[in-house]
C-alpha cells in the first residue's frame, strides 16, 4: 500500500525534474565556443572562445575574412604551432595587438574534458547542425 | 482519477516555482562579483531602506557558467560578461545586447581590420524577401551585416549574390544553413520572428514594382 502511494508520486516528480531540465538556465554565454580537438589529448584544460568579449573590440570581419576563420564550429583546425606562426588567433594574441601566447589558463579555461562546438546560451542551444 | 490529476498538477505547479526560485540565484551571483571590486570604505548597513525588487541578471559569472574550470588561476583575470555587456544597448535574448545597436549607437566602436590593407567594403542595399506564407516580409539590409561582415563572408558561399538563386525556407535556417548560420550561434537568435519579418505584407506590396 505504501510503495503504491509512493508510487504515484513517480510520473510528477519524473515530468518536474524533465521541466526542470529544460527550464534551467543554461549558463555558458550566447556564442561561447568550445575548442577541444586537441586540448584534451595534450593534458591542457580545453580552450573557451568567447564571441561576445572578441565583438565588442572586433568586427566579425576581422576573423572570418583577414584570417580566414570558416563560419562554422570544428572547421578550424587550430594548432597551437600554427598560432605561434602568427596564424588564427596568434595574428593577434602577440603581445602587439592582444596578449601573448604565454598566457595559456587565459584560453584554456575550460572543464575537461568539454565537448567542443558552440554553446548557444540561456534561450537556444543553436541550430541543428552545429 | 480527478484527485490524482490535482495532486499531480499541484506537484508539477510547486516544483515549478521550486525550480524558478532556485534558477533565481543569479543576481546574488552578481553581487558576489561586485563584492570583488574594490572593497568600499563602509560596510554594508543593514538598515537599507527597502529598494525595487533588483531584476534578474540574465548573465552567468564565468566560474558558474558549467563551461569555465573554477580551478584556473586565470580565471581571476578575465573580464565578466555582466562587466562588459549590461552597459550596451539591451535585447531579449542571446546576450541579452542589441549589439547592431551598440555598433550604430556607437557605445562600442570594435576594429574593422588587422592590416593595412584590407579594404573595408560596406553595402547600404536592402532586399525583401516576400515568399513568406503568412508571416510578414523579411527584409534584410545589407549595411548593418556588412557593418559587421564582408561581402565573402556570405557570397557565394552561403548565399548566391542573385535575388531570389537561394532557396532559403526557415527549416533549413534552423538546421544552421543560410541565416542560420550565425543567427541561432553567435547573432540574435531565431526566436526574435520580428526583427527579420519586420515588413506588413501590404507595405510591402507597394515597395516591389508589380
Amino acid at each position: 500500500m505504501a510503495s503504491r502511494r509512493l508510487g504515484r508520486w513517480v510520473p510528477p516528480v519524473v515530468l518536474a525534474v524533465s521541466m526542470l531540465v529544460l527550464v534551467w538556465p543554461l549558463a555558458a554565454e550566447y556564442g561561447d565556443v568550445v575548442l577541444n580537438h586537441n586540448s584534451d589529448k595534450a593534458g591542457v584544460r580545453p580552450v573557451i572562445f568567447p564571441h561576445w568579449f572578441h565583438r565588442i573590440r572586433f568586427r566579425c570581419k576581422v576573423c572570418h575574412h583577414e584570417l580566414g576563420f570558416e563560419m562554422r564550429a570544428g572547421a578550424n583546425d587550430v594548432k597551437m604551432r600554427d598560432l605561434t606562426q602568427g596564424k588564427f588567433c596568434g595574428m593577434c594574441h602577440n603581445n602587439e595587438v592582444a596578449w601573448g601566447l604565454e598566457n595559456c589558463g587565459l584560453c584554456h579555461s575550460g572543464k575537461p574534458g568539454l565537448a567542443g562546438g558552440i554553446y548557444g546560451g540561456h534561450r537556444t542551444l543553436g541550430p541543428g547542425r552545429w | 482519477m480527478a484527485r490524482n490529476l490535482v495532486g499531480y498538477l499541484s506537484a508539477i505547479t510547486f516544483l515549478a516555482a521550486a525550480v524558478f526560485l532556485v534558477g533565481c540565484d543569479r543576481p546574488g551571483d552578481l553581487e558576489s562579483f561586485a563584492t570583488k571590486g574594490p572593497p568600499s570604505a563602509e560596510p554594508a548597513s543593514v538598515n537599507v531602506p527597502a529598494s525595487p525588487p533588483e531584476p534578474v541578471i540574465p548573465w552567468a559569472l564565468l566560474a558558474h557558467d558549467n563551461l569555465h574550470d573554477p580551478r584556473n588561476p586565470s580565471l581571476a583575470l578575465m573580464q565578466e560578461p555582466a562587466e562588459a555587456l549590461s552597459v550596451l544597448s539591451p535585447a531579449q535574448e542571446g546576450n541579452f545586447v542589441n549589439w547592431v545597436a551598440a555598433l550604430r549607437s556607437g557605445e562600442i566602436s570594435p576594429r574593422t581590420n588587422v592590416y593595412p590593407e584590407t579594404k573595408i567594403r560596406v553595402l547600404d542595399l536592402d532586399v525583401l524577401m516576400v515568399d513568406t506564407a503568412a508571416m510578414p516580409v523579411v527584409l534584410f539590409p545589407h549595411r548593418p551585416h556588412t557593418e559587421w561582415l564582408d561581402c565573402s563572408n556570405c557570397h557565394d558561399k552561403i548565399f548566391v549574390a542573385k535575388s531570389g538563386a537561394n532557396p532559403v525556407n526557415m527549416f533549413r535556417i534552423l538546421q544552421g544553413e543560410f541565416c542560420g548560420q550565425c543567427h541561432g550561434a553567435v547573432s540574435f537568435p531565431l526566436t526574435q520572428c520580428q526583427r527579420c519579418h519586420s515588413v506588413p505584407r501590404e507595405q510591402a506590396l507597394q515597395a516591389v514594382p508589380k
